[in-house]
């Protein structure tokens, strides 16, 4: 089996957001980058496929140089190459596209990517890419296990779950449940000296069009103080949620 | 030309995130100078929708439908949008329309914006606000493409009633079998979900322990809210992984999120926070939560939830 991992260099979960240039960009200063979680948690259970089953690991990131090292870091977790497509990732299609290339082109079979990034968390990317490729696609993806060319998934749905069959070539949209938080690695000395010889392919983007452009960013505004109620005075929380917060 | 919305059922009924996806079609719809179609699929009470501005809904009845296929799904919406002249298409943020859309904008070309929060603040260019950074902050996003698709955010628009009296067109698309087979879908069918629910109550690792669960439901009922957690009760098997809500979970976007013996880490605000209204129980006044939150308790869960309890009952029981 030969997969894709898609990787999204995403601000690590405790970072500040911040907007710089009059609220028109990411303010990346001080913040640390990271592998999104849910593509994280898409590498690990690829890591699993090469250890079970033989398969080929690569992961892809559509970003400048800045992406290297998240790229690295995910060779040092175990992936056996490492391609970046040096294009600005400034829409969800356009990301989709360059993949989509980049997985024709290397005859990837199964494509597994993050249901979506923390970031600007469009959720888009992997279903574009399924559909450019017309592979066949699983979102929400909480479970995996491919036995030929024949795939059983886990999807979560709202309420609960559902198991379905297909078939690859594949997309799924993964996220936490593909693998416990406990199967996560943390790359040891070892695999950080290995990933340094590993290939780390810089590509050429294609031509795309954005279909959408991001005009500016706002942050919410600053909540008031909490309203303190006393233990033994229930009551009074109890009125304020229906006369004041009118919710109950 | 009108504004297509894509109104979802369950089991035969219209949710209730359709109503509130066709009041935000509507208000596109009167920005544009247009009408409202939607589009449902094996649902009856479609003539509800006119309460929110529908004109005309095209009902899709076929048992091909009856499980959910994001491609077959999306292939039936497209083919809605074409026969509509649709230049925006409006879904909602449940797990299936978030399957669907994507696929649905790349077979119509169309440029696609997730969890929008309000009407377009512009038609020319086309200009939405919506979340990103998990909630912690709005980006204001173009759609540059002839046709659009709008995925709003939960809970975030409301329903707005406009009263019209919508007509039902039958409608019978060209309908492909599906190379994602659903095999068992396992769902409690008697329980709200994350998604739908007005009032979230979720529990954390101050609960102690899984036995200690049954007050945590016994709200719920009392409330008609869903139960959820926080990823380490997710972790630890204390509860079912699709409880767990946060950065890494379900996002939550209800009325009402009571978070009890949760502290409030920026992982875990960064989930909940599109919800309206916040309340907190927790033992230390230092919690990081009492900052995110609109009203607190500073006492032990053990006491407080179950006089919260008998005093709710009371409460509903007045009203
Ligand atoms: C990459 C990443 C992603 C993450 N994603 C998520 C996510 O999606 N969702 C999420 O929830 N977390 C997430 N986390 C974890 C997050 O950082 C916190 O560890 C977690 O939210 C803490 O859960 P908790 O509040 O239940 O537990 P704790 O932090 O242990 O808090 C327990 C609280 O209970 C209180 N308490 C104790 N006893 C009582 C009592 N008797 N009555 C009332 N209160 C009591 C304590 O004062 C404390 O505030 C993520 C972390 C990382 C690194």
């Amino acid at each position: 089996m030969n997969i894709l991992v898609c990787i999204s260099h995403v601000p690590d979960t405790t970072s500040k957001i911040n907007f710089s240039e009059n609220n028109t960009k990411f303010d990346t200063n001080g913040v640390q980058f990271v592998i999104n979680p849910n593509d994280e948690f898409g590498l690990t259970r690829a890591m699993w496929f090469k250890e079970k089953q033989g398969a080929k690991v690569t992961v892809v990131n559509v970003g400048g140089a800045e992406t290297e090292p998240t790229l690295r870091k995910a060779l040092a977790i175990g992936a056996d190459a490492a391609i970046r497509v040096n294009a600005a990732a400034t829409d969800g299609f356009s990301v989709a596209k360059q993949l989509a290339k980049v997985a024709t082109d290397g005859g990837y079979d199964l494509i597994i990517a993050g249901r979506e990034s923390i970031d600007y968390n469009g959720g888009m990317v992997p279903g574009m890419l399924a559909a450019l490729l017309d592979a066949n696609f699983v979102n929400n993806c909480i479970g995996l296990d491919v036995d030929g060319t024949t795939a059983k998934a886990t999807r979560e749905i709202d309420g609960g779950k559902e198991t379905v069959a297909t078939s690859l070539p594949l997309v799924v949209g993964g996220q936490k449940g593909l693998v416990e938080e406990s199967d996560l690695r943390i790359p040891n000395m070892r695999g950080i000296m290995m990933a340094r010889q590993k290939p780390l392919t810089v590509v050429d983007g294609v031509e795309t069009t954005d279909q959408t452009t991001s005009v500016s960013f706002e942050k919410p505004a600053p909540k008031g103080a909490v309203k303190l109620v006393a233990e033994d005075n229930l009551d009074e929380l109890i009125s304020l949620l229906h006369n004041e917060a009118k919710v109950i | 030309m009108s504004v297509l919305v894509y109104t979802e059922s369950d089991q035969g009924n219209l949710k209730k995130g359709a109503f509130e996806v066709a009041s935000y079609a509507k208000a596109v719809a009167d920005q544009l100078g247009t009408t409202v179609t939607a589009l449902a699929i094996n649902a009856s009470n479609t003539n509800e929708l006119g309460n929110y501005g529908v004109n005309k809904v095209l009902t899709v009845n076929n048992n091909d439908l009856n499980s959910f296929s994001a491609k077959v799904y999306a292939n039936v919406v497209k083919q809605a949008a074409e026969k509509e002249n649709a230049q925006v298409v409006i879904v909602s943020s449940s797990a299936d329309s978030k399957y669907l859309a994507p696929l649905l904008a790349v077979s119509l070309n169309a440029g696609y914006a997730s969890n929008v929060i309000e009407a377009p603040s512009n038609t020319a260019p086309f200009t939405v606000k919506r979340n990103a950074f998990t909630n912690k902050a709005f980006e204001v996003t173009q759609i540059n493409t002839n046709v659009k698709i709008i995925g709003v955010s939960n809970n975030a628009f409301g329903l707005v009633e406009n009263s019209a009296s919508a007509t039902s067109e039958d409608f019978s698309p060209a309908i492909e079998a599906s190379t994602v087979t659903v095999e068992a879908v396992d769902k409690a069918t008697d329980k709200v979900t994350i998604a739908d629910a007005d009032v979230v109550v979720s529990g954390g690792r101050g609960l102690k322990g899984p036995e200690n669960w049954g007050m945590i439901e016994e709200l719920a009922d009392v409330l008609g809210a869903a139960t959820a957690c926080s990823k380490p009760v997710s972790d630890l098997g204390w509860r079912p992984h699709s409880e767990h809500v946060g950065q890494t979970g379900k996002p939550v976007a209800s009325n009402l999120y009571i978070a009890i013996g949760i502290s409030g880490a920026i992982q875990h605000l960064a989930g909940v926070n599109a919800s309206k209204v916040k309340v907190v129980i927790n033992t230390d006044a230092e919690a990081p939560f009492f900052k995110a939150a609109d009203y607190g308790v500073v006492g032990d869960a053990f006491t407080v939830v179950p006089q919260l309890i008998e005093k709710l009952k009371a409460f509903k029981a007045q009203q």
